[in-house]
């Protein structure tokens, strides 16, 4: 029956509980025994934490015996390993942090846990969500549940890993240039990046601060809706969380898709994209005129300048945001220093993996006196004009949609060698960063066995729509609901 | 040759807010190391920064008091750099765009003139941690870190180079270390490090208008370094040029034990501080609404109630300047002078002996052991006639000791003046009859003894007896032979 109802859907589940049929419990015994056995293999988690899980599970168990409880109470879920939870390890995946006790829970934390939602533990990632397959972490790479030669994506790898081989039911993560919906997409898994500001940042560690943003990787659209429902709001802490009523996300879903209009942007769907993918795409494409919808062409001319302006902007913020770490207060302290040049230059030069300080020094380099104007400024400009180009573009279509990324999973080891190589896997995400959009992955149909994920790029706080088209496609397909053969 | 002094001055003063500029941890001084210090102020990983509003309030304040125009939009920017009492391997203050832009101050010189300086702006910031070497750490190999003071808010406000000399610098911090204790945002107190000064000093030849090579001077805490920091490197300086030499554009300190100006570091090892704006915080935006709020219970300025203490109360220049030098003197005064309706009688007393015995005991006028109402007590007595200006000042001796208010002293000490014409007779008479032969000589013409008569009644009555009517009767009894 446990492993039957871990192939359930949130709401189904949630509603097995209240009728008992099932206990939150059982469940998370259940998840945690999955864990246990599939994730040597995979390496999806850093931490777990079953001990904590279980007693979370039967506070949870109670409330339910009372009738109380929502939607999300005794669901077990995961947290990237970039988000603070009191008493528990939160290392961002560094050798920097693996000592790194996190003395107080991120604000998404707390609101899931407030919502009754089970931690089963941390999940794997690239090093300070830097990376796009999952190999920068200090604790090894994740495997993609798919085929175990492959990359998850990344950095929300483990994320994305642990969800799509049921080792939890939905998982937080966080999207700086598609950290959510890149590995959403290699792994055929839902994954949602809200608008700039939904989800507060309060304890989420920053590597972009101007692009960072926590979001949710689910099996569907409706079970990433009631877990973006959680994490959603305004946040004193966050001076940059915005201060906007949050919708019923659920309450939309089942609207028609009659008369959407829905622009796929040329640049795109150029020659360079690979045709199987261009294929599944035109699939979906297919399906949602089925379903009412009418799709156009749009241009976003200046989507070719995405990927250079975002490896401006976050490394350079990323420069002064790990600052920090400097082995003076908390986390990896070298041995021994000598004298204080010493401590700043082996703490920092062993903790961090070398993605971090490639980063590291673009960033330093780029906000530096006399490039400052050449590099950081000039990024920002293009980064007006991109936004500029996507308002433009959605005050004619209500979605912009496309492929979420270029290729399928690629092989582990792959691209490790050639960091432009991997950054240019980011080039349909990336944008949504650069002006603050919403945008979501969801799988459609796979190529050569490998996921595909389709994105959708929505208006500002438009999450309800993406989460709406998204569940659309999701009632009318069973691409979604396709389950890796070795985690049945 | 002849050498013209240029100097400005980068003070940054600590805003009195009740809670950091950018954490909830509290501000006050001298809390046991690391017991004000949250997770923001720690910088941990995640931790993001929320501005107190009460700091931006205060800057607006400090704007509006030296006529600044207050930016719409200003943007907090972050000033990397690594130091270990720097948490966060950046200082979040503010660099394109400040809060305050230019303002000016009038500062009064020495030759009783006033000089206009321009303040070129005014940001917000936030102070680092200090870090304590100690010998009992670690056998005086360790260094310690005290993170309390991380965060606290600091407003740094920039004059043009219009100083052009140790005096008129000094004359500008503390025009400006009144200003912000006058209007309330900051407490000054320069011992605990609340006001800190940067003196940027060059030379040039008398006469031309290109600068010279700069020295800063960093984090002079009192106005006699100030003084005697500048003096130094002004000698420094003009020694190096008149050899022939050129001026490197470096970091000072002042060691005040040596009297010397040390170098720092210079410009070639100087960070360069990448500074962008900090994604953190939204830029900072301020309307008409917020500044009239903020501003709205401002005292009256300095100069303002200067000018008024001349006009309304014909105060001389100086007893003014005196009165005004911080507003709990000026309110002092006022209070005094509501009392005893007699503005000069209340001047010289309070730039008199009050501010005398003040400066001896080092107590500044807000913790005066003697209360404009006592004083007020006082003046009535000596304005009645009860006591004489003599006696008054051993009143006052007693108001200072804490032993009462006037009346209960005069009473308790016997020093009513004695204004019964009988018992001053009765006084002259004797002393007369004691002194036969300087009564011979006065009544012989020598007029000058009559000072000596004077004086020995005075002492007979103990000083007490009314010194007008003591003139009189010894004039009338004299003469009367």
């Amino acid at each position: 029956m446990l492993d039957q109802a871990t192939g359930d859907s949130i709401c189904a589940l949630a509603a097995r509980l209240r009728r008992r049929e099932c206990s939150s419990r059982e469940l998370t015994a259940a998840y945690l025994a999955r864990i246990e056995h599939h994730d040597a293999a995979l390496n999806s988690f850093i931490t777990v934490t079953p001990e904590a899980a279980l007693a979370a599970a039967e506070a949870a168990d109670q409330q339910l015996a009372c009738g109380a409880g929502g939607p999300l109470t005794g669901i077990p879920i995961a947290h990237k390993d970039i988000f603070c939870t009191q008493g528990v390890r939160t290392s961002c995946a560094s050798r920097m942090l693996d000592n790194f006790i996190a003395p107080y829970d991120a604000t998404v934390v707390s609101r899931l846990h407030q919502a009754g939602a089970i931690s089963l533990g941390k999940t794997n990632m690239d090093e300070f969500a830097m990376g796009s397959s999952n190999e920068t972490s200090w604790y090894g790479p994740v495997t993609n549940p798919w085929d175990s030669t492959r990359v998850p994506g990344g950095s929300s790898g483990g994320s994305a890993a642990a969800v799509a081989a049921g080792l939890c039911m939905a998982a937080t993560a966080t999207d700086t240039g598609g950290s959510i919906r890149q590995p959403a997409a290699f792994c055929g898994v839902t994954g949602l990046k809200p608008t700039y500001g939904r989800c507060s940042r309060w304890g989420m560690i920053a590597f972009a601060s101007s692009l960072d943003q926590a979001g949710v990787i689910a099996r569907s659209a409706a079970d990433a809706a009631l877990i973006l429902q959680a994490m959603a709001g305004f946040d004193r802490q966050d001076s940059t969380s915005a201060d906007e009523p949050v919708p019923d996300y659920s309450a939309e879903l089942e609207t028609s898709l009659q008369g959407l209009r829905i622009g796929l942007p040329r640049e795109f769907m150029s020659a360079e994209l690979d045709s199987d993918i261009a294929a599944s795409v035109e699939d979906a494409i297919g399906l949602l005129r089925t379903l009412g919808a009418e799709v156009r062409e749009i241009s976003l001319p200046n989507s070719a300048l995405a990927v250079p302006a975002y490896y401006v902007v976050a490394p350079a913020e990323c420069s002064s945001n790990l600052a920090r770490y400097d082995g003076v207060r908390f986390g990896h302290r070298c041995t021994d220093p000598v004298d204080l040049e010493d401590l700043y230059r082996r703490s920092r030069g062993e903790g961090f993996g070398a993605e971090v300080k490639r980063r590291i020094m673009i960033g330093t380099y780029v906000l530096s006196a006399g490039y400052y104007d050449a590099y950081y400024l000039k990024a920002q400009q293009i980064r007006r004009l991109i936004k500029q180009d996507f308002q433009h573009a959605l005050s004619e279509v209500d979605v912009i949609l496309g492929p979420t990324a270029p290729t399928t999973a690629f092989a582990l080891g792959d691209k490790s060698a050639d960091p432009v190589a991997m950054y240019l896997n980011d080039i349909y995400t990336i944008s949504a960063n650069l002006a603050g959009l919403p945008g979501l992955s969801l799988p459609i149909a796979p190529v050569q066995g490998l996921p595909v994920g389709l994105q959708l790029i929505g208006n500002y706080f438009a999450e309800a729509r993406l989460l709406n088209v998204a569940h659309q496609l999701q009632q009318h397909s069973d691409w979604h609901l396709a389950r890796p053969s070795a985690f049945a | 040759m002849q050498w013209d002094v240029v100097i400005g001055l980068e003070i940054h003063t600590q805003l009195k807010t009740a809670s950091k500029i950018f954490s909830g941890a509290a501000t006050t001084f001298g809390a046991e190391p690391n017991r004000q210090a949250c997770a923001v102020d720690l910088g941990l990983p995640g931790v993001l920064p929320v501005l107190n509003i009460e700091a931006v309030r205060h800057a607006v304040r400090f704007g509006t008091a030296i006529g600044a125009e207050i930016a719409p939009r200003s943007v907090f920017a972050r000033k990397n750099y690594f130091y270990p009492d720097l948490p966060k391997g950046y200082q979040i203050s503010q660099y394109e765009l400040p809060v305050v832009g230019r303002g000016q101050v009038e500062i009064l010189l020495d030759d009783g003139d006033t000089k206009t300086i321009g303040v070129t702006r005014a940001h917000l910031e936030e102070d680092a941690g200090k870090s304590v070497h100690e010998d009992h750490l670690g056998g005086g190999r360790l260094s310690g870190i005290d993170l309390n003071r991380a965060g606290t808010p600091l407003l740094e406000i920039v004059s043009e180079p219009d100083l052009r000399s140790p005096q008129e610098a000094v004359a500008y911090a503390r025009k400006i270390h009144q200003l912000v204790r006058w209007i309330g945002i900051s407490d000054g107190n320069m011992q605990e490090g609340s006001f800190r000064v940067d003196a940027n000093i060059s030379l040039r030849p008398a006469g031309s208008d290109t600068l010279g090579t700069r020295a800063e001077i960093k984090n002079i805490n009192s106005f006699r370094f100030l003084h005697k920091a500048l003096e130094f490197e002004i000698e420094r300086q003009r020694d190096i040029l008149e050899d022939g030499g050129t001026i490197v554009q470096e970091t000072r300190l002042y060691d005040a034990e040596q009297d010397e100006t040390r170098s720092m570091r210079s410009k070639e090892e100087a960070n360069d501080y990448r500074y962008f704006p900090d994604p953190d915080l939204l830029p900072l935006s301020i309307d008409a609404d917020f500044i009239q709020a903020a501003t709205a219970e401002l005292p009256e300025l300095p100069e303002a109630m200067r000018a008024r203490l001349i006009e309304q109360y014909g105060l001389s220049a100086t007893d003014a300047t005196v009165l005004t030098g911080s507003l709990a003197m000026a309110d002092y005064f006022e209070q005094t002078v509501a009392g005893c309706h007699d503005a000069k009688l209340a001047a010289n007393w309070i730039t008199g002996s009050l501010a005398a015995a003040l400066n001896k005991a080092d107590l500044d006028i807000e913790h005066s052991p003697v209360s404009p109402a006592q004083l007020i007590g006082l003046l009535q007595r000596i304005q009645d006639n009860s006591i004489s200006g003599k006696i008054a000042k051993q009143v006052f001796d007693g108001l200072w000791q804490g032993e009462g208010d006037a009346d209960a002293i005069i009473a308790a000490r016997g020093l009513t003046q004695i204004t019964d014409t009988g018992a001053i007779d009765s006084l002259v008479e004797a002393v007369m009859a004691a002194n036969p032969q300087q009564v011979e000589q006065y009544r012989a013409g020598k007029e000058k003894v009559f000072g000596f008569f004077v004086g020995q009644v005075m002492k007979q009555s103990q000083g007490k007896a009314n010194p007008a009517l003591v003139n009189q009767l010894l004039k009338d009894k004299l003469a009367g032979g």
